[in-house]
């Protein structure tokens, strides 16, 4: 097991894998999310209270729940660069924070989108609402931080530490709905129990949240190889690779 | 594990738990600011301010909804099932308010345990349906339901 833990740590070792991971990521996760988003916008029963306007879950929770995801990823990546000092997690960290603010933005607009029909505003200072926003800030800062230290070594340590403190909003924002009483309604699908929504309705957006789990797969690699290529652009195997390719 | 990685992990390990103690105390003791609104029962209590802006919220009580036929005027009693606290509006509520469903009002309470909104937003609850299960479920819980339901019907259309 270690061994591969250490393989892991060699940029062209992961460069290898990644080429040969990423058209599977990327087609099953496109045909996966296709057909999620248009079987949950086109087919999927409208909800009995709010019609069809409650179809933006199919974008919004796949969103929200990415964006959280990438974050604990990035925070696992963080604890590796610290204790390991391993650079590829490092290169992970630099390559998805921009995805990950994305990915909160849309959240973030769509449930705005949504909340002025259903609820009657944009935006209310609520406990979700809040954290979240605060989210979108700690990818701010996770790139800003990162963009700001020119040597390498110190800036992965500090972006690291921050990646770190930031990962205690995100059960803030997993429990935000129970411990607090907010405008948002609190989650629809547990664990433990049925989701309270019917099968045509939680099958599509099953399909959507695995889709963009699997491209997010699929950016991530391809944006960590670009990475790999910038920091290694002076190796022996990165100029063999650009000669191959250029032929 | 290296020594030095494990003096390292721990050190990490002890910042993560030092932040979370942090910032759990802080949510804890801001709890109050946190909260959106007051639940009935804590207006009931006297723990909500008298006319200062504050926002109520709870379940719309059915049959509770009162409309004066002059002007936008709706009187409503929210309740979460231990106490109620009596609403006054005057204006346009949102499309998804309805007795037997969430709402979050933003007003005064006057010296008489009324409160006075200014704002009423709808809130949605976790639990989404089809139309025709909808439709199915109230047909099984016979005439009453479907009377109750008539009801909310024009209240939503009002």
């Amino acid at each position: 097991m270690w061994q591969i833990f250490h393989k892991l740590g060699s940029p062209k070792w992961f460069f290898g894998i990644a080429s040969k991971l990423m058209p599977w990521l990327l087609w099953v996760g496109a045909a996966m999310l296709v057909a999620g988003i248009v079987w949950g916008l086109g087919f999927a029963p409208k909800d009995y209270l709010q019609g069809n306007s409650y179809r933006i879950i199919f974008i919004h929770v796949p969103a929200a729940f990415l964006a959280q995801s990438v974050y604990i990823m990035m925070a696992v990546a963080g604890l590796v660069t610290l204790v390991w000092r391993m650079k590829l997690a490092d290169v992970f960290v630099r390559a998805v924070a921009p995805v990950g603010a994305i990915l909160t933005f849309l959240a973030l607009f769509t449930g705005a989108v949504w909340g002025k029909p259903t609820w009657g505003t944009w935006w209310i200072w609520d406990a979700r609402l809040t954290s979240m926003l605060i989210l979108l800030f700690l990818y701010f800062g996770v790139m800003a931080l990162g963009a700001a230290i020119s040597d390498e070594k110190s800036s992965a340590r500090a972006v690291a530490v921050l990646v770190l403190v930031g990962v205690v909003n995100i059960p803030i924002i997993k429990y935000s709905v129970e411990w607090w009483n907010t405008l948002h309604q609190p989650a629809t699908f547990k664990l433990t129990e049925k989701p309270s929504m019917p099968a045509e309705m939680w099958v599509p957006l099953l399909l959507s949240v695995l889709g963009l789990y699997l491209i997010f797969g699929w950016l991530a690699c391809l944006r960590m190889q670009t990475e790999i290529l910038v920091r290694e652009g002076r190796t022996r195997w990165v100029k063999e690779l650009v000669q191959a390719r250029g032929n | 594990m290296h020594p030095i990685r494990k003096k390292r992990l721990t050190i990490v390990l002890f910042l993560l738990a030092g932040v979370s103690v942090a910032v759990g105390l802080t949510t804890y003791a801001l709890r109050q600011n946190i909260n959106l609104f007051y639940d009935p029962s804590q207006i009931a209590e006297g723990e909500a301010p008298v006319d200062v802006r504050i926002r109520a919220g709870g379940m719309v009580e059915e049959g509770s909804v009162l409309r004066d036929p002059e002007s936008l005027r709706v009187e409503f009693k929210v309740t979460d099932f231990t106490s109620s606290v009596l609403m006054e509006y005057t204006g346009i509520l949102p499309d998804l308010f309805a007795e037997g469903q969430g709402v979050v009002a933003m007003g005064r309470l006057d010296g008489n345990g009324r409160f006075v909104a200014d704002q009423v937003l709808a809130k949605h609850d976790e639990n989404y349906m089809s139309p025709e299960v909808n439709e199915a479920l109230e047909k099984a819980a016979g005439k009453r339901a479907a009377m109750s339901d008539a009801e909310s019907e024009s209240a939503v259309s009002y």
